[in-house]
């Protein structure tokens, strides 16, 4: 279940800006991603991690510069799995509905089948008949997980997936993405500190203002410089006054 | 996937959708049925009086209905942003707007349909032995409506003033077609009816070209 059906495939930012009217979200930003390499983003907000996501989704077209993927979908857009801020399912639709809807429109094989096997792994199995709008935040995240894995992705964007998640769901999320990465998939994730999740990371990317500040493959170098410490990552925010 | 069965699929999500929250429907219903009624009691219409101005406040009901059913057409997809994995799953986005149609033009024929009775009755009308020509006409002047009115739909969903947008920019667009329905609509209520086929000509051609 953890593999992808289509060899992986890489990607390659070329000089990219996306600007929102005067704001830079990325800037002159280049960058490449090998197939099959898992790659962790880390920035404070506002540093143009989602919007790498969004642009590498082709959800988003960039500013300036270009976007070209490698592998065996060259200049195709890949099969990509994107779990986004917002669950990208419907709250009138049962769990069950949600994925057996975005099921049918990836063409996916043996639907019934995968999205029972997917309910299961997420732990939403006995609550598949339910309509999203009764979940929790946690439970949502879930639904929307099993949604980005249904076609068996060449490519993973994950946009803080652990949003949501409680112990016991995180650890599933980790386990499974171990096994894709293992598997060949290339998986871009935005996050937050350090984490179970961080840790599967191959390579760790720091943004900056809409810039790569930093790159690294080391696991030393992923906790020191790509997750400071909470100290240094909340330096910057002003002291807040006691009461 | 190929369009049509993405449309299809869309389609049927629509559908599942709207009757699990009847959003759309029941605006639009109960806003027709207190124009209707207070058009009525208003202008207290002689038989003649409403054969002359009932189907123009009719057409005019309907087309504010349905500039209430477009509006959120595009926005409950913004809601958890589910327009993003429409466009991630889709083969071709086309089948979204082509979805996004056929939904508006079901759900005004049905607001259409279960409005007609009322108003034949508070209007004093019939519309015996011409019904398949009315839900024609009706079909016709919904299609036109919503081709017309989702493609402006999808425009000002973007926009910062899109509720005061979407009216702008639909209501003249749309003087034509409820023109041509009205006029069609009629000559069905005359006391002697007849098909106006120039006026349904003109429905088809506005509803093909847009």
């Amino acid at each position: 279940m953890a593999s992808p059906a289509e060899p992986s495939i890489g990607l390659r930012f070329e000089k990219v800006d996306k600007r929102y009217g005067a704001v830079y979200a990325l800037r002159n930003l280049t960058l490449a991603i090998a197939p099959g390499e898992c790659v962790a983003l880390a920035g404070r907000n506002g540093s143009g991690k989602t919007t790498l996501l969004r642009i590498a989704s082709c959800l988003t077209r960039p500013t300036r510069g270009t976007l070209s993927f490698s592998g065996a979908t060259e200049n195709q857009n890949p099969i990509a799995g994107f779990v986004a801020h917002a669950t990208m399912v419907y709250d009138e639709l049962t769990a069950e509905e949600n994925l057996s809807f975005f099921a049918k429109l990836l063409g996916v094989a043996n639907r019934k089948q995968r999205v029972d096997g997917l309910l299961q792994e997420v732990g939403l199995g006995d609550r598949k008949d339910s309509l999203v709008r009764t979940f929790s935040r946690g439970m949502r995240q879930r639904v929307a997980i099993a949604r980005a894995l249904l076609a068996n992705p060449t490519l993973l964007l994950f946009d803080e997936p652990a949003t949501g998640l409680d112990p016991e769901a995180t650890l599933w999320l980790t386990g499974h993405l171990a096994k894709l990465r293992d598997s060949g998939c290339t998986i871009l994730m935005s996050l937050h500190g350090e984490s179970a999740i961080a840790r599967l990371a191959t390579r760790a990317v720091r943004l900056d203002t809409g810039s790569v500040v930093a790159d690294t493959r080391s696991g030393r170098d992923i906790s020191i410089r790509i997750f400071p410490s909470r100290a240094d990552e909340w330096a910057c925010f002003p002291t807040p006054r006691r009461c | 996937m190929g369009l049509l069965s993405d449309t299809a699929a869309l389609l049927g999500k629509e559908v599942r959708t709207e009757f699990r929250s009847r959003e759309l429907l029941s605006t639009t219903i109960v806003f027709v049925l207190i124009v209707v009624v207070l058009f009525s009691f208003t202008f207290d219409p002689t038989t003649n009086e409403s054969h002359r101005f009932g189907p123009g406040l009719l057409w005019l009901a309907f087309l504010f209905a349905a500039s209430l059913m477009l509006q959120p057409c595009f926005l409950r997809e913004q809601v958890n942003d589910t327009l993003s994995a429409l466009r991630l799953a889709v083969s071709d986005p086309f089948a979204i707007f082509l979805a996004k149609i056929g939904a508006n033009t079901l759900f005004l024929l049905m607001t259409e349909l279960l409005m007609l009775p009322v108003f034949a009755a508070l209007f004093n009308v019939s519309f015996r032995g011409q019904l398949w020509r009315i839900l024609l006409t009706f079909f016709l002047g919904s299609l036109g409506i919503s081709v017309a009115g989702t493609a402006l739909a999808a425009i000002s969903a973007q926009a910062r003033m899109r509720e005061l947008l979407l009216p702008l920019l639909l209501l003249p667009l749309l003087a034509p077609i409820l023109v041509a329905s009205t006029e069609v609509t009629v000559s069905l209520m005359a006391p002697e009816p007849f098909m106006q086929w120039k006026g349904i000509g003109f429905l088809t051609l506005f509803d093909v070209v847009f």
